[in-house]
């Protein structure tokens, strides 16, 4: 066996650059598999941060009867008393902050410019509104007890012309069905880098918008932020609340994404059998073209009693070379590609996914069961890509093996 | 002892719709330690005859019988076998492994014998002694001249101890001078070791060291002459 894979070794010597850039096609492919990877972990896990983060919570506790898609303002199908049900539930070891929340449908109009807006009261100072306060770029942040301040998107600002201090009529819906408007001043402008969220989303402190809303002490839901979304299928069951509210976790208010995952990671895995497929084919002609140039070599080793076994297990020993080398190369290119953009992330703007809080940022992230599954198929593909170039090594009849042109 | 014994052999090949007779019926027997000539000119089926006795090819009808074995009954892995254990070859164009020493081409028979590395040194540098290649032991085929090349061929092949030797025009590529030096060596190893060699040539200079020659003619035995 140290024979064959001194020959092997030595055999994959003799045209180096050819063996190199072999190994590199394997290489490069791995690199490309394990950033593709790490850019949907990346991409999958900061959107659904982000939908956590700033839309839906780890949980949210609502009315049975509320209608997120009509933003529904009847006191049916309002929580009542939110603060004492939110304070109930933050209460709980594995809760984060729980806080209450109103949504409303509205219009924004300034000048000749108007938008509809997702009007959303949240308490200002609840830890759950700091990616919120987060995100002011200009202007300041809401107070609890603001009146005619609300915090708008960058892209809204933007598409109304409206800076900070400026005003803007607002009209939204009321509980008893009628519309009110109100004149308020831009009192700060922010971003959260998700611009289907920030084109849409505009806050009032909570109490100002149940005011407008003519919700008194109603909120549409509690919103429930966990030290960790793994705790959250143990810390439904811990949830005691009163029949006529639900319970939805942040996989329910999701769906969209969980699905958009699912379609995701088939897509991906198109893309990776078109790299594999290269990255093999690469092989098969490498070890086919070096099947032919040593053939009458082949000749002489069967001639001398090789059998076609051991012929195949050289050409099997240089296949598997490549393929260390190749990973080789593969993990260094691809773990320090996905640590740049790591750390540097790329720029990919406005996805245009209505719905999805997808970051204009993705951060490549990297983790070990991708980067262990990734390499150990990158590996073997290439050892199968390199079977039938030694198979047919193996079945060379020796006479016409020993007749071919040097 | 017979060592080789050719039983009406006929090798046909087709190349598309042609066929071709290259053996029509050999008959040949050859002895232990003999020093066996096969001449005739190019396309007169030595190099096909000496295939057959090598169980390189099996005949298109007949029987070749080596060591008292019929090959032709042998399947591929067996034949294979049979020549690592009873035959060994040099050929016209050297065949050396070019990614392994002189040292290591030597030694490939044996590893694939499966001989101890004690063995295979002593094995190797007696027969590198032999062919007086000592001092090139770890040299690669392309530092080595030609005549060198051909001189670590005959060591390989007389690794694994065979009771015969197939040489394909062992001096073809070689000036007279080296040519000399290559049959000088088989010579002595014939007469040393009493390794039968048979061996396909037409230069006359060759044929002249034979004990037997057996002439070839359109894939025919035409004259078995012994010196």
């Amino acid at each position: 066996m140290m024979q064959i894979l001194k020959m092997a070794f030595r055999d994959l010597g003799r045209n180096r650059r050819r063996s190199f850039f072999s190994a590199l096609a394997v290489g490069g492919g791995l690199a490309l598999l394990i950033l593709m990877s790490s850019v949907v972990a990346g991409e999958m896990g900061s959107a659904i941060e982000s939908a956590i983060n700033l839309q839906t919570g780890h949980i949210q506790i609502r009315a049975a009867t509320y209608d997120e898609n009509k933003s529904s303002l009847k006191w049916e199908d309002l929580v009542s008393n939110p603060d004492e049900v939110a304070n109930k539930i933050a209460a709980l070891d594995q809760v984060e902050t729980a806080t209450p929340r109103l949504y409303a449908s509205g219009f924004l109009s300034s000048g000749t410019q108007s938008a509809g807006a997702r009007i959303t009261g949240i308490d200002p100072l609840s830890p759950a509104s700091d990616p919120y306060r987060e995100g002011v770029i200009s202007g300041d942040y809401l107070n609890p007890d603001d009146r005619d301040a609300l915090l708008i998107g960058k892209p809204m600002a933007d598409k109304l012309n409206l800076e900070v201090g400026d005003s803007v009529s607002l009209s939204l819906n009321t509980a008893d069905g009628n519309v009110q408007d109100q004149t308020f001043i831009v009192k700060g402008i922010y971003t959260t880098h998700t611009y289907s969220f920030d084109s849409a989303t505009v806050f009032l402190p909570l109490a100002k918008a149940q005011a407008m809303t003519r919700t008194e002490n109603h909120a549409s839901t509690i919103f429930v932020l966990l030290k960790d979304t793994t705790l959250t299928d143990s810390v439904v069951p811990a949830l005691s609340v009163s029949s006529n509210l639900e319970i939805k976790t942040w996989k329910d208010l999701n769906v969209l994404f969980v699905e958009y995952e699912t379609f995701a990671q088939s897509y991906i895995a198109i893309f990776y059998m078109i790299i594999l497929a290269i990255s093999a084919s690469v092989i098969i002609n490498t070890l086919i073209m070096s099947v032919y140039e040593r053939t009458r070599e082949i000749g002489v080793l069967s001639a001398i009693g090789m059998r076609g076994g051991r012929i195949m297990m050289l050409f099997l020993a240089e296949s598997s070379m490549l393929a260390v080398g190749g990973v080789m190369m593969g993990l260094i290119i691809g773990v320090l590609a996905t640590l740049y953009f790591n750390i540097n992330g790329f720029y990919i703007g406005d996805m245009g996914l209505s719905g999805m809080t997808i970051a204009d940022t993705i951060y490549a992230k990297l983790t070990m069961e991708n980067l262990v599954n990734l390499t150990i198929m990158t590996f073997v593909v290439t050892l199968l890509a390199g079977l039938y170039p030694a198979v047919m090594a193996s079945r060379m009849q020796p006479v016409e093996a020993l007749r071919a042109e040097k | 002892m017979e060592v080789v014994k050719i039983e009406n052999v006929t090798r046909v090949y087709q190349i598309g719709k042609l066929e071709t007779q290259a053996l029509r019926g050999v008959n040949l027997s050859i002895e232990s330690g003999e020093f066996t000539a096969l001449v005739g000119p190019s396309g007169s089926g030595k190099t096909t005859l000496l295939q057959m006795i090598g169980c390189l090819d099996q005949p298109t009808s007949g029987r070749v019988i080596i060591g008292g074995k019929d090959v032709t009954k042998l399947n591929r892995n067996q034949r294979a076998d049979m020549r690592r254990g009873t035959i060994g070859f040099i050929f016209q164009f050297f065949a050396l492994i070019p990614t392994l020493t002189a040292y290591e081409n030597v030694e490939m028979p044996l590893l694939l014998n499966g001989h101890s590395p004690k063995e295979r040194q002593e094995r190797v540098m007696e027969l590198l002694k032999a062919v007086d290649l000592t001092d090139r032991a770890n040299n690669r085929p392309d530092q080595l001249s030609g005549g060198q090349q051909q001189r670590v061929a005959i060591a390989r092949a007389l690794a694994s101890k065979p009771t015969l030797i197939l040489a394909d025009e062992p001096t073809a590529n070689l000036d007279t001078t080296n040519g000399k030096q290559v049959m000088d060596i088989m010579k002595k190893l014939n007469k040393e070791t009493g390794v039968t060699f048979v061996f396909a040539t037409h230069d006359p200079r060759v044929i002249s060291y034979a004990s037997r020659v057996v002439t070839l003619q359109d894939g025919l035995i035409e004259k078995d002459s012994s010196s």
